[in-house]
């Protein structure tokens, strides 16, 4: 049935189209804006300060330190982070060092399936990010094996580690430099704050679903 | 759903006009979005040249339609995506219903999705004993109230917060009344953390395909399309055939025009660009991920080159929000499952001018909608090609129900017309007449409907061609 379908509306559209093709010339690009390293850094720091996310620039500090900081600002029990990726191995040595008043380190064990009980008692999670886009203010992920999709949605604060130098002045740069067309992975995300609503009468709230924080580590070294 | 609008339209204008509550949400929700699209767009020449660009990026998206939606197939089905095709609305909704029956699958969580209310796929689940719940915050409130979104984007708009506590409060169990806005998210949260928790398949829309990669993009705040697509271990994704797009690289402009027209948001929050169900060895994320592709109609406005651009529509919501119309009488009076501007080109199409024609006459032909659409579909230029295919010859019709307003009286009115108006010595004789008698034409029939609102014109006792003769005015 759904073959015949498929024919069906090809085949329409096919006729539809036919006697009809028209040249229609290539969309032109995108003004690009190209900022320098600090501008970047800059524009998306304000962009997503001004949708509620936290960022910190870290110059030449060591980021768990100041991540410590922000954890025993609050009130969490436990920690989802992501072994075997760079953000995540360097976790267990800064606890090791001190872990007074800080949350429990915890590991996504196993599928969702056997997971999931767990997963949705987390207070927070730290991912790696593998860029940002200044022109909108977002941080890009592309979850993996090591960093599933769900850490970055479930617990309520979000901790996103970003490279200075990984920031693009626009998300068609960062398309092309990249080459996403060439390795889509499973799931890209583009976020830019906390989650957030307006459904009530237009008023602003944050939390309806995924974080109710989003907090931004920029890692701005060798400067 | 009505589903006549011919005379329901008509009440339910009239009962939209006299609600002073609805008439305050809307006004003060649409005044909101107005001033924040102006924002977000305040260069009005890269704005200009923006929407140039989505023009042309979905002009040639539809100028290979078929080969597009074939690439997709492909690419989609090389990642593990499963691909159908629905002609109708019964046929997609079948094969939602044959997923969750493949699955035993009950309960299903849904992400926002228009089509899906094209397809009333609620009710018809429902009728299968299947769970639905809808997690958009506003979706999730008039599924409550048993009610069909008055927006596309903001669908439960028509509310104020007071109305929307007493619904909380009385249809869901343990819930206090309260107005607090925070604390109605919370209820929210708390409720349908639940559903995602359990549900066994998750269904969504789609913002845009992508034909090269077979990627699939949706645009959202909230979360709970990240929720619907990513937690249950089935995900469904239902899309008209016309968002499909040509490249990776279209996403970034088109990304702008959306959120910019829809909320006036550079961005929104997640963009979730989905590529394949979950890989060997990645811990989360779907099993199974199915895309229905449906056509309801669009394959035959496809075959009209002007109507067409009807297709170029990307749902953003802003001609409502810009719609004097609209803004009077809110999204339910219209009585089809898109409001405004865009629903008046759109639903006529599709359901047939005969059960739709109507909507067509409901506008000022102000270019309001026009003049921000983010792709630039003419509207108004399209309304007046449907008003006028209601009355061409059926032979000469080229949209379903075409010519059923043409009728006896009205021919022979226009005949009359054109021989009195090209024949010199009956129009003088008629304008004799007119001169005389017209002031005391009895009001009855049209000319009732037309003075309703309007002070009929007071007709001249001589003709203006004969003040030019008496005034010496002479022809060059």
């Amino acid at each position: 049935m759904s073959d015949s379908s498929r024919d069906q509306i090809l085949n329409r559209l096919h006729a539809a189209i036919g006697e009809q093709r028209q040249v229609i010339p290539e969309p032109a690009g995108l003004p690009q804006e190209s900022l320098d390293r600090s501008q970047k850094i800059e524009k998306l720091k304000a962009l997503m300060e001004a949708v509620r996310t936290e960022v910190h620039v870290i110059e030449n500090q060591d980021w768990t330190t100041v991540l410590k900081d922000i954890l025993k600002k609050r009130d969490l029990r436990t920690l989802l982070y992501a072994p075997g990726t760079p953000v995540g191995d360097r976790l267990p040595k800064a606890w090791m060092q001190e872990s007074d008043e800080l949350p429990e380190l915890v590991t996504y064990d196993g599928d969702i399936e056997d997971f999931k009980e767990h997963l949705f008692g987390i207070d927070a999670a730290v991912t790696s990010t593998v860029g940002g886009i200044a022109e909108t203010g977002v941080v890009i992920l592309w979850p993996d094996e090591k960093e599933p999709r769900l850490m970055s949605l479930v617990p309520p604060v979000h901790i996103a580690v970003l490279q200075a130098d990984k920031i693009y002045s626009t998300f068609s740069e960062a398309l092309q430099t990249e080459e996403w067309a060439q390795n889509m992975p499973t799931n890209v995300l583009l976020i830019s704050g906390p989650s957030k609503t307006a459904d009530i009468e237009l008023t602003l709230a944050f939390g309806v679903h995924g974080p109710k924080e989003l907090i931004v580590l920029i890692l701005n070294e060798n400067r | 759903m009505p589903n006549d609008t011919g005379p329901n339209f008509q009440q339910n204008v009239s009962r939209a006009l006299d609600d002073q509550q609805l008439r305050k949400n809307f006004k003060f929700a649409m005044g909101n979005f107005i001033l924040k699209r102006k924002q977000i767009f305040s260069d009005e020449s890269e704005t200009e040249q923006l929407r140039q660009i989505g023009n042309t990026i979905k002009q040639r998206a539809l100028g290979q339609l078929p080969q597009l939606l074939e690439r997709l197939e492909q690419n989609c089905t090389r990642n593990g995506i499963r691909v159908h095709w629905a002609e109708t609305t019964a046929e997609a909704n079948q094969q939602v219903l044959g997923i969750m029956n493949a699955n035993e699958a009950t309960r299903l969580v849904k992400g926002k999705s228009m089509v899906s209310e094209e397809m009333g796929l609620n009710e018809f689940l429902q009728e299968h004993k299947i769970e639905v719940v809808e997690t958009d915050l506003g979706e999730f409130i008039i599924q409550l109230n048993d009610e069909k979104p008055s927006h596309i984007i903001v669908p439960a708009i028509h509310k104020n917060k007071q109305q929307i506590a007493d619904i909380f409060h009385q249809k869901l169990p343990d819930t206090p009344y309260t107005e607090d806005v925070e604390a109605l998210n919370a209820i929210a949260r708390r409720t349908l953390r639940q559903k995602f928790y359990k549900a066994q398949v998750g269904l969504s829309g789609v913002n845009f395909a992508v034909a090269e990669t077979g990627t699939l993009c949706l645009v959202e705040n909230e979360g709970n399309g990240r929720m619907s697509t990513t937690v249950p271990p089935i995900h469904i994704a239902v899309m008209g055939l016309e968002k499909v797009l040509e490249r990776l690289a279209d996403i970034p402009p088109m990304l702008r025009l959306l959120t910019g027209s829809a909320t006036g948001q550079l961005i929104t929050t997640y963009v979730n660009m989905i590529t394949s169900p979950r890989k060997p060895g990645e811990k989360d994320g779907p099993t199974e991920v199915h895309l229905i592709i449906l056509d309801n109609g669009r394959s035959a406005i496809l075959s009209d080159p002007q109507l067409r651009q009807t297709l170029q529509c990307i749902r953003c919501g802003t001609c409502l929000n810009h719609c004097p119309v609209y803004t009077r009488i809110g999204g339910h009076a219209y009585g089809f499952v898109y409001p405004g501007p865009i629903g008046k080109i759109l639903n006529p199409q599709i359901e047939g001018l005969k059960k739709a024609g109507e909507l067509a006459t409901a506008s000022s032909l102000c270019e309001a909608c026009a003049e921000v659409c983010p792709v630039k579909i003419p509207i108004p230029q399209l309304l007046r090609r449907l008003r006028n295919e209601s009355y061409t010859s059926e032979h000469l019709a080229t949209v379903k129900d075409g010519g059923y307003k043409k009728n006896l009286m009205e021919t022979l009115a226009w005949k009359g017309w054109e021989i009195i108006n090209t024949h010199p010595q009956i129009n003088a004789i008629g304008n004799k007449i007119m001169s005389r008698l017209g002031a005391r034409l009895p009001r009855i029939g049209p000319l009732k409907q037309w003075t309703r609102y309007r002070t009929a014109p007071k007709l001249a006792p001589k003709s203006l061609h004969q003040l030019v003769d008496e005034e010496g005015i002479r022809h060059e």
